[in-house]
């Protein structure tokens, strides 16, 4: 399959992604597609690791293990996501107990 | 190496004191120690000591100029424990928590001032900004502490979901994620990509940096954060991504043929702009010291505009005068019983030695000749003077700078010359000379700026 298709669809998501962030009033739709714009990214730097050892590989065989690093990067992200999530979801249940609502137009107190 | 190391075990050790300590003054006291322990130990790796020999495979690389960063950067630390510690304990309960989480942005910022590689750029950011997420929100009963924390988590994790899609286009480009692959020749084909890639890093750091287009979440997190939190996210935090902005442009953008001293420009006088003139209209001191906060990011911009030994110098001044002068500032404002102007009214009277210190804390950051801003300013002007491109931007900046002396001399006005009982909470004798030590530290580095620039060379 060309690598080409694998690059639209992870765009394709982030660009879902950041249509949501800027859209959705609700503070869980929000995170969720701050979340699909990190696995967007997981899969474009899948396919370009992909990508480059088909390139790579066969013209120079030390660097064979060119492609392997980005695989790694993804773990990390993962682990940052996971952190993030812990973080985020405690504060919109903080935010939700004070005002029983996760409707981000309430966040406008801090204005005046 | 040692700082990173041992800033995450402090972390570590803090988090266990909240569970076996129960004295706010012993945890106190913990935290102050170990962080006066981690800046000897990085003082120590200046002079060439390493506790632990990690083979890091160049992800990481130690300079003199990151090193020199870190321990500006935690004795700023130091100082503001021991100014506002005690604050500090009394946002919430949970005191030894609220410390575990600065010893863990310390490592942050340990590695964001000796990146090589953008995993570590992207874990270093990170390690930064999720603690402060926490902190902005550690009033919980608050309601504007958890609207500020909930808008600084949305628009930072979108922030970082911009700059790994910048990342991974790099990547596509230069099929490496080390900072030394970034100019090589390999895929030659691909340089949109890299362009296009290294552009979302950098408006994800400007995001964090809160320069101009992207600093709208800055004045309602500043404002709705706890005052001491407050006072570190604006110094200390913020000086770390800027080390982080001018390293990656050292190795990035120079040299790459690209107009991006342009970009600069444009970013830095709209910062220079919005941060100044929004700052006069604000009848909250903090909030006007968070749109100061922007105006005088403008100012550090200038160290990623011009790239020169000027800049790497007044980056290190910039710092220093910064958080020196704002970690005093707050530590002030934090024993103010009302925020707006008016409560300073007369503050002269009650309070002398405060209002002595928070004017030259002022008429540093306002860049008043023998204060330590004042060269910290022209230390920045002169690199861009001497960069030769884009002088306008100079005659823009100083302009900007006279236009801040009137809303920082409003507060001196009116500690000075308006009548009224500032009330402040109790002050103990050491706050007054703590805070008198730091407003001596400012003007006498104001005189000598090259008792802290020597150690960039040696």
């Amino acid at each position: 399959m060309p690598i080409n298709l694998y690059i639209f669809v992870a765009l394709a998501l982030f660009c879902i992604g950041v249509i949501g962030v800027l859209t959705r009033r609700n503070a869980i739709i929000i995170f969720m597609c701050i979340e699909l714009m990190l696995n967007a990214v997981n899969l474009l730097l899948v396919a370009f690791s992909k990508m480059h050892l088909a390139e790579m590989g066969s013209a120079a065989p030390a660097l064979a293990n060119n492609g392997t690093d980005a695989q790694l990067f993804v773990f990390f992200i993962m682990v940052v996501a996971a952190a993030e999530v812990t973080v985020g979801l405690a504060i919109i249940v903080m935010m939700y107990r004070n005002t029983h609502s996760v409707d981000v137009n309430f966040l406008n107190r801090l204005k005046n | 190496m040692n700082a990173i190391i041992l800033s995450a075990i402090l972390g570590v050790i803090l988090m266990f004191s909240g569970i076996f300590v129960t004295s706010k003054t012993a945890i106190r006291n913990i935290a102050t120690a170990g962080m006066a322990l981690l800046l000897l130990v990085n003082i120590a790796e200046q002079g060439g000591f390493h506790l632990f020999n990690v083979n890091t495979h160049n992800m990481l690389v130690f300079s003199k100029f990151g090193l020199l960063f870190n321990s500006i950067a935690f004795s700023a630390t130091l100082l503001f424990f021991l100014v506002s510690a005690k604050d500090i304990t009394n946002v919430g309960i949970n005191a030894a928590e609220y410390f575990a989480l600065i010893f863990f942005i310390s490592c942050g910022i340990a590695i964001v001032s000796s990146f090589n590689s953008l995993l570590l750029l992207f874990l270093g950011i990170e390690i930064i900004s999720i603690p402060l997420y926490i902190l902005t929100g550690s009033d919980k009963r608050n309601l504007k502490s958890n609207e500020a924390s909930l808008k600084y988590f949305l628009m930072g994790s979108f922030s970082t979901g911009i700059m790994l899609l910048g990342i991974a286009l790099v990547y596509g480009a230069k099929a490496s994620f080390s900072m030394e692959q970034m100019h090589s020749s390999i895929n030659a084909g691909r340089n949109a990509w890299f362009y296009a890639g290294l552009l979302l890093v950098l408006i994800s750091m400007l995001f964090k940096v809160s320069a101009a287009p992207f600093h709208f979440w800055t004045p309602d997190v500043y404002d709705g954060a706890p005052t001491v939190f407050t006072s570190f996210m604006a110094t200390i935090v913020k000086a770390g991504v800027f080390i982080a902005l001018v390293r990656l442009f050292d190795m990035s953008f120079v040299g790459s043929g690209y107009d991006w001293q342009l970009i600069i420009a444009i970013v830095t006088a709209a910062t220079l702009f919005i941060g100044n003139i929004t700052a006069i209209f604000q009848q909250s001191v903090k909030r006007m010291l968070a749109y100061s906060s922007i105006a005088q990011a403008g100012f550090m911009l200038f160290g990623v505009f011009s790239q020169n030994d000027f800049s790497r110098e007044g980056i290190i001044l910039y710092t220093l005068g910064y958080s020196l002068a704002t970690i005093g500032i707050f530590a002030v404002l934090i024993k103010m019983k009302d925020y707006t102007f008016e409560g300073f009214n007369g503050l002269a009277r009650t309070e002398p030695v405060l209002a002595a210190t928070t004017t030259i804390f002022l008429l540093s950051l306002a860049g008043i000749p023998l204060t330590i801003g004042f060269f910290a300013k022209y230390f920045m002007l002169a690199s861009a003077v001497k960069s030769g491109s884009h002088l306008w931007l100079v005659i823009f900046a100083i302009l900007c700078a006279a236009i801040s002396v009137y809303y920082y001399f409003r507060v001196i006005q009116s500690m000075y010359f308006k009548t009224g009982l500032a009330e402040t909470e109790p002050v103990t004798p050491v706050f007054r000379w703590l805070l008198a030590g730091m407003a001596a530290a400012v003007i006498i580095l104001g005189i000598f700026p090259n008792l802290v620039l020597q150690y960039l060379y040696f």
